[in-house]
Order: structure tokens, then sequence, then C-alpha cells
């Protein structure tokens, strides 16, 4: 069984860093990932369990980590080494047990939720987030039984989805899908999870103008979320930045009101807003804008076109960068960041204050059913063309794609 | 040797290529046999005193109107509006003829002892213009006069404190003038007349309108009932400018017309192969040709557009004449087709033209893909009096690079218009309903237009009304050598070379079509029989 494992090697690290100015997912042949033979990982302890990868996605964030780009902040967040791949759809070929303690039985297909917080790493008592259903925002990421991580795909104990050996889930991370889904639909659930999370995180009110900068998965996936689960109960205005056609046509179709090219996008709010423009910003811009990007260029955007006290939502993984915040304090502006995924209250008109929360997870596929997001994986690769399918995904917009994914179903792939 | 008539060629096997311009550049194209090429009247004979006639027009009115010295009293208020940025085409060489005019009208009232003058840029909604533009156009001493003290201004057609409503015309339409026009005493209004279009009525009822106004006849309903526009008397944007124009008289508002005429004498010496039929042009015309095409081949389109920015026509002045407004223009309109008028007989399936890199709307500044547009189907399409140069369903077929460029500082609205209006329908109307007001009432555009040089918001959408009548005419528009996706938003279709337009075109009006080629500029005015 094969597995593409993620060494530290400082070597690969820098010449794979050095490739990527030509582009970015150019070095992974030469970079810290290499295709090993492994065997499944031991189950790390009790209410763990097999999970045999059908599909599994390539994000931004592991094109980040294999082009040596992604923050130092998260540097005693990982163990090495490490097998990639936490957007997974797999198969319990031995069942299990869901987050819910629900039993699965054998040959049940089930994404994973691959924060490994305080339930997988077997700590007691669990700290305050966990006990709240914030489990993206444990603190307890590199202890307890396990290596450090903050998500499986990270993490040298649990395995990851880039892998045919498969990998471990705590029950308090499976989640059963619909007999009706489609393994792509599956795959995508973990990436509009994250979407659900940023756009109930960001406080829409009915009647705001929201802006999208960015339409590749989490744009496109963001778009969808603001559709199914926000406007019902907020009716609100999305106006959507989307470099190419594609995306653009996607990105109408899973409900934005209005989709411009990306230097468009400030002009658009505009003209929705009525503002003035002064200094190069907006006076009185969108109400929210999310930033599904997370480059100096797409926050400078943002910042030049969110109103005063308005909201930045950070959707796409920033690193180090440098941007100008005197607007954010002028303006008085709150930056959110919406990491991951957690317990949420879906909002519904006249909710009571004590309305039912709901994982992320279970309104992400609810949101993946309804806008058929699964046709947003546009490419599927063994993962013997690993370098092929990093390549494509790095720069899946220009070549016509949204999201790549490595197919483990002893397929060859598709590379449509 | 009296100028040669405007004149009709059939291209056959020994016709040389056809000039056709292309924006900044141009190109020799061979036609296909049996082929016309419509050519303008030669330059007419200028004014040998051209202030000897301006003071003789102004001493002896047409029309019901006294001489302007008897007009003239101490005490009053008298305003003197005059054309802007948008005429003439290419802008002339010192001394521009508004300079000329206006000297002369100061010199009287200064003599006559008026004190209390005002000078108004009649903008309506176009964009305002720059101290040298305006030194360029009223001389140095005119604006050292008046604008240091305030009065030379630019009509602001959003300041509710300088507007004046005088009323509804029977057809229910709002006449919302410039106050300080309206209330003075007397109101001089001096023109340019370069097309059959300008002057009459419209100099008053729209350059110094209100959008509250404007409007009743800057829709695309109007430009559809509108065949053409050059052609005053079926001209439904005429009619309407003509209601308002009696209106603003009957209340009380009394204009004194001056309106001039020029011959066509458009490009300097450096270009006097375009002024020529190329079966005419000599060793030094071949010469100036191959000199200017390979150099501007060679030129960035930046810095073509500065070389033909710093072009001043030499246009002369053949006529002025002043007094009552409908009178005047009658006189006027006249003058325009003596140098432009050409019969042509019947019309035809392909209409060909090459279009300039200038138009009214973008004098030192960009041709932008909307401009191109209305240039072509707004003004060279409506070159004509009778029938359309081309039939119903017939194709046009323009060259021109049709670049996806805009000026930020003229054009903000234009930038939103092609983005976001264009991207969803082009039909004029649905465009109307959907957009114009959102635009027209948009506070940064208005601000822009108030404070900056822009257009108004509304401005762009004029543009595409100016199509109106042409897109519901033509069976199809293609432009050859333009920006793909430029072509493509404004709804037509893109060729890369004349070739291939011709072929496409084929597909539309048949395999065996008529071409008729719009020689132009310098400018000529089609009478299809």
């Amino acid at each position: 069984m094969k597995a593409l494992v993620f060494e530290r090697n400082l070597p690969r690290y820098a010449a794979s860093r050095v490739a990527s100015i030509f582009g970015s997912g150019r070095g992974a042949g030469i970079g810290p990932l290499q295709l090993l033979d492994r065997e499944p990982p031991d189950l790390p302890g009790e209410g763990w369990f097999h999970l045999r990868p059908l599909l599994s996605g390539i994000c931004g964030s592991d094109l980040a980590t294999l082009d040596g780009r992604s923050s130092r902040y998260f540097e005693d967040m990982v163990s090495f080494p490490f097998v990639p791949g936490h957007e997974v759809a797999g198969i319990l070929d031995g069942g299990g047990i869901d987050h819910a303690g629900r039993a699965l039985a054998p040959g049940t297909r089930a994404v994973i939720e691959p924060v490994l917080g305080c339930a997988p790493r077997h700590i007691h008592p669990i700290c305050p987030q966990c006990a709240q259903g914030h489990t993206g925002l444990c603190g307890n990421i590199a202890f307890g039984d396990l290596a450090p991580g903050l998500q499986t795909g990270f993490c040298t104990d649990t395995g990851g989805g880039w892998s045919t050996a498969g990998l471990v889930a705590h029950s308090s991370q499976v989640h059963a899908i619909p007999d009706a889904f489609s393994d792509e639909d599956a795959v995508i659930v973990e990436p509009t999870a994250c979407a659900v999370h940023a756009a109930l995180s960001a406080g829409v009110e009915g009647g705001d103008v929201v802006a999208v900068i960015g339409a590749g998965t989490l744009g496109l996936a963001t778009v969808a979320a603001l559709h199914r689960v926000v406007r019902p109960s907020s009716d609100c205005t999305v106006v959507v930045g989307a470099k190419h056609a594609h995306q653009q046509a996607l990105a109408e179709d899973l409900g934005a009101d209005a989709v411009v090219a990306p230097e468009q996008l400030a002009r658009a709010v505009r003209r929705r807003v009525g503002s003035l423009v002064l200094a190069g910003r907006l006076t009185n811009g969108a109400d929210v804008v999310f930033d599904c990007v997370g480059t100096a260029e797409s926050l400078t955007q943002a910042l030049t076109m969110v109103r005063p006290r308005g909201r930045v939502v950070l959707v796409g993984m920033p690193g180090k960068m440098s941007v100008d915040l005197a607007p954010l304090w002028h303006r008085e502006l709150t930056l959110v960041g919406a990491y991951a995924y957690g317990t949420e209250v879906p909002p519904a008109a006249g909710a009571p204050a004590t309305a039912p929360t709901r994982r992320s997870f279970e309104l992400a596929l609810d949101v993946v059913s309804a806008a058929g997001l699964g046709s947003l994986v546009s490419a599927t690769y063994p993962l013997e063309r690993y370098e092929e399918a990093i390549a494509h995904a790095g720069a899946a917009g220009r070549r016509g794609a949204v999201k790549v994914a490595f197919d483990l179903r002893n397929r060859k792939g598709n590379t449509r | 040797m009296s100028p040669r008539p405007g004149f009709v060629l059939d291209v056959d096997r020994s016709t040389p290529p056809t000039l056709f311009w292309h924006g900044e550049r141009f190109s020799l194209e061979r036609l296909p046999e049996g082929s016309r090429v419509i050519y303008a009247p030669e330059s007419i004979d200028p004014l040998a005193d051209p202030s000897s006639a301006i003071r003789s027009a102004l001493r002896h009115p047409v029309g019901d109107s006294d001489p302007l010295p008897a007009l003239l009293r101490p005490g009053m208020k008298l305003t003197v509006a005059f054309d802007d940025i948008s005429l003439p085409l290419p802008p002339m060489e010192r001394p521009d003829i508004r300079q000329l005019v206006i000297e002369q009208v100061l010199d009287m009232a200064a003599d006559a002892g008026v004190d209390d003058v005002a000078l108004i840029v009649a903008l309506a909604l176009h964009r305002r213009m720059t101290e040298p533009e305006l030194r360029h156009a009223i001389g140095d001493r005119i604006y050292d006069a008046f604008a240091p003290n305030g009065l030379l201004t630019q009509h602001d057609a959003e300041d509710p404190d300088a507007l004046v409503h005088l009323g509804l015309t029977d057809q229910g339409e709002d006449v919302e003038i410039n106050r300080r026009a309206a209330e003075s005493d007397l109101l001089i209004y001096v023109n340019i007349n370069l097309v059959a279009m300008d002057g009459g009525h419209k100099s008053v009822a729209t350059g110094l309108a209100s959008y509250k106004s404007l409007r009743h006849h800057h829709n695309p309903q109007t430009m559809q009932k509108s065949r053409s526009f050059m052609d005053q008397h079926r001209s439904e944007l005429h009619s309407a400018n003509w209601r308002m124009g009696r209106l603003i008289a009957a209340a009380g508002v009394k204009v004194f017309q001056i309106e001039t005429n020029l011959n066509n004498d458009t490009f300097p010496p450096a270009f006097t192969f375009l002024q020529k039929r190329e079966w005419e042009w000599g060793a030094k015309d071949r010469l100036g040709y191959l000199a200017a095409s390979k150099a501007l081949d060679r030129t960035p389109p930046r810095y073509a557009r500065q070389i033909f920015r710093s072009v001043k026509a030499p246009h002369r002045m053949t006529s002025v004449q002043a007094g009552e407004v409908e009178a005047v223009h009658a006189i006027t309109t006249e003058h325009v087709w003596e140098q432009q008028g050409v019969v042509v007989e019947g019309q035809t399936d392909i209409l060909t033209m090459g279009l300039p890199y200038i138009s009214p709307y973008n004098v030192n500044s960009i041709l932008n893909p909307i401009l191109v547009a209305c240039l072509g189907l707004g003004y060279f399409f409506n070159l004509y009096r009778g029938r359309p140069l081309v039939r119903e369903g017939g194709v046009l077929i323009m060259t021109h690079p049709t670049p996806w460029e805009f000026n930020p500082v003229h054009h903000p609205s234009y930038i939103d218009f092609f983005e976001q209006v264009l991207s969803v329908t082009t039909d004029p109307i649905e465009v109307a309903d959907r957009f114009e007001e959102g635009f027209a009432t948009d506070p940064w555009y208005i601000h822009l237009y108030r404070t900056g040089h822009a257009y108004h918001g509304v401005h762009p959408f004029y543009m595409w009304y100016w199509c109106a009548h042409a897109l519901q005419h033509l069976g199809a528009v293609i432009i050859v050598g333009g920006e793909q996706a430029a072509v493509h938003r404004l709804g037509f279709r893109a060729a890369s070379t004349l070739a291939d337009a011709l072929e496409m075109a084929r597909d539309v009006v048949g395999t065996s079509p008529s071409l008729t080629h719009l020689h132009a500029p310098p400018i000529l005015m089609a009478d299809v029989q």
C-alpha cells in the first residue's frame, strides 16, 4: 500500500519553495513529499477506527505547505512525517461509531471532521472550547495521546487521506454520508463546512451587501453557504469577484447576485451601496467581505471595500504578510478569522435564544446536497501521478478546474 | 476654382485601395469591384475676413430680432453661453471661433455700458473643461478677464440653486435650465455647427439643461424615432428640443442665437492625404501616408494618442449668422448641407466605415468601447437624410482597435456601465428601464461631474441610446481589428480582417451583397435617394 509522506527535510523543503516561484504546486516532485510504501496506522486507542480513503482533496493549505509558504505559526502544530489529506471521503470497512455515538455498519461511507481536539486526544477534562463544541479552537492540539497535529493530515499518528493504506479516525470525527451522496459530494463536505462556519461567523443581516473575494473551492462554497444557510433568514446581496470564466459561471449558479472580475469588485460594490470613494477606498462599502484568498492583496482589497464598522472575514488561510491596517483602525473595522468548523446556531427567522445547535459538518451535508457541490470536483488522479495532481491543483483556476482530488478507489483518475 | 461637390465612386479594377481609419492608425483596403465609396465635398472657401463677418452678423440679425447693439443697455444682465469641448472636431487651431465671436460680443457690450456679463460653458452633462481647454476656446484675454472673478462658469446640471424650472411642454416635458441664463435680460448662445444636429433650440434646451429635462428626449424611444437626428425634420430629438425652446421663449427668456459654419479642412498639412481621394494622391501624399502609417504602427497606443491630441484642425469659418433661433438655424443647416451633403442613389447591404481616434466625448481622452459604438452606430450611421445608407437588416462593418480601456477621470461611470450593464443586456430600452436611474442619481458620479472632469453618471446611457436606431435597424455589426472581449461585450461580432468581416456579413445579407464605404472624416452627410 502506498502513501504520500511529507518528511522534515530542509534541502527538499527549500527546493520546493524555489520551484513554487514558477507556480504553486510546481515543486511537488523535488519537495519533501514522497510516495512510499506504508501500512495502515495503528489504532491509537478506544474509539478509533480504520477509514479507507476513496477520494481525498488537495486543499489550499496543503499547497501552501508543499510550497513552503505556510506560516511558521503552525510549526509546533504538526508532527513529522505525516501523510497529508484532511479532505477525505472514505469507507469504514470494519464499521465504527459516529460523532453522535451511533453505531455504523461495516462498509459505511463517511467523511471525517479532521480537527484533532480534546476528544481524539483522550484529554479529560476537555478544554472550554471543545466543551462548547468549538473544536476548531481547541488549545490541546499538540498534547494528549497523539503527536502534535492540528488536524488529521498533519499528524504523524493518524495518517492522512493521500494514502491507499488508510487512516485512523476517532468517533468524534466521523460523519456518515447519505447513500445518495456520490464520493465527489462527500469529499467536498469538509471545505463546505469551513464555508458554512465562515458564513455564520460573519453576522450577516437582512439587507446586507456581502462581497466575496475569490472563487476557488472556498469562495464558491461560501457563496453556496450564504445562499443556502444565511439567506433564508437574512436576505443579503452577494457580489463575487471571480477571475476565471468557469468560476464566474459557477458563482452565479450557486446564488451570487452579481459576479465580476476581481478588479471590478470594488466598483460593483460601490454601485450597489451608492458609496463615494476617498483615498482609493469606498466611504460606505460592503457590510461584510469574505476574503477567500488569504493574500496581502486580497486582504488589502477587502479593507478598501468594506463599510465603516463592517466586517472582514478571513476564510482563505493567510500567512505572514504586510498590509496597511490604518483603515482597519480608522474605520473601526472588525477582522474575523474563520478557521475550520465547530458547532453552529443556524439562523432562523424568529428563532429563540436557545435555538438548537448543529455541527458545521451537518449543515455542510445539507448545503452540498442542495447545491450539488460535488460538481466542483473537476479532476481526480491516482496517487502515482501526484506531481501532476498537485501542479493541476496549484493552477486550478487557470486550467478551468476547482477541486482536484486523489482517487484512491483503484481507478486511474479523471483528469478532464 | 470652386470646390468640387461630394462624390460617389464606383470601385473597379483600376481603383486604388481605400483608406480606412483604425483609431490612431490607418490601413489601405481593397474593396470588392462594384463597391461604392462616398467622399465628402471639398472644402468651401472660408470667409476672407471672419471678424467683419461676425460683426456684420451681429448688426444684421435674421428673423425677428433687433441688432445686437440695440439689445444691449446699461444695467442689464447679460449671459453668453457657448459650446464646450465637444466641438469642433478635432479642436481647431487658434483662434477658436468662440473666441472670435465672444470678443465681438463683449466689445459691443462694453460699448453699450453693460457691466453685468457672465460667461457659461454649456456643458449639459458633459465633463467640465480644464483651464487650458477654456483658454484655447475663448482666448487668454477673455479667460483672464472673467475666470478670476467667477464670471466664467461651467453649467452645473446638478446644482439645484443654479437651475430654474420654467414649466412643462404640451407633451409634459420638464424644462429646467440654468438659472443665470434664464434670468438674464439677454442670453447669447455661441455655436459651432459642425454637423446638422448642432444648434437651433437644442443649444439652450440641451446645453443648459438639467437631467430632469434632458431625460425627456435623451432616451431610446426618442432616438429610435429620430431618423435621423441629423435631419431636424425627421428627428424626434429635435421636435422635443423645439418644443422646449419655444417654451423657453414663451417663459420670457430672450435668446440671441449665433451660429457658425466650418469648412471641411479637418487635418493639418502633415495629414493632407486624409483630405484627398486616393486616386488623386500624389507622391507627397503617398509618402505622407507611408511615413504616418509606418510610424504609427510602431508607436504604442498611448503615445499615438498623444500625437493625435496635439493635432489641431485648420477649420475655417464659412459663414456666421445671428438673431432669432429658428431663422438662424435654418440658414446654418443649409450651409452644413452645402459643405457636407452628398447625393447617394439607393441603400446598400453592407456599409463599411473606418472609425478615427476622436468623437465629441473623448477630446484629450480615450475612445473607449462605448464611444466606439456611439461613433459608429450613433454618429456615422446617422449621417444621412431620407433613408439610412444601409438597408434594414444590413450589416455595418467598422474598423477600430476597440481596446477595453477607459479614462477613469473623464469616464468613471462608463467603466461601470460597460462592466455591469452591458454584461447583463445591450437592449437600450432594457438598459434604460433597469439601470438608468441608479446611475443618474449615483452620488459619486454626481460628485465627480460637479467637482472633477467627469461626464455625468448617465452619460454612457445616452451614448448607448444614440445607437438605438442603428441597433434596431441593422442585421449585424462587425468590428474589424477590435479587442474581442470588448467587441463581444458590446454585443457585436469581431473579425480580424476586412475580408473575414465581409465573409461574416454574407451570412447575414446573402452571397452577392452591395457594399458602400463611408469615407469620413472629413464629415459628409448622405442624401440617400
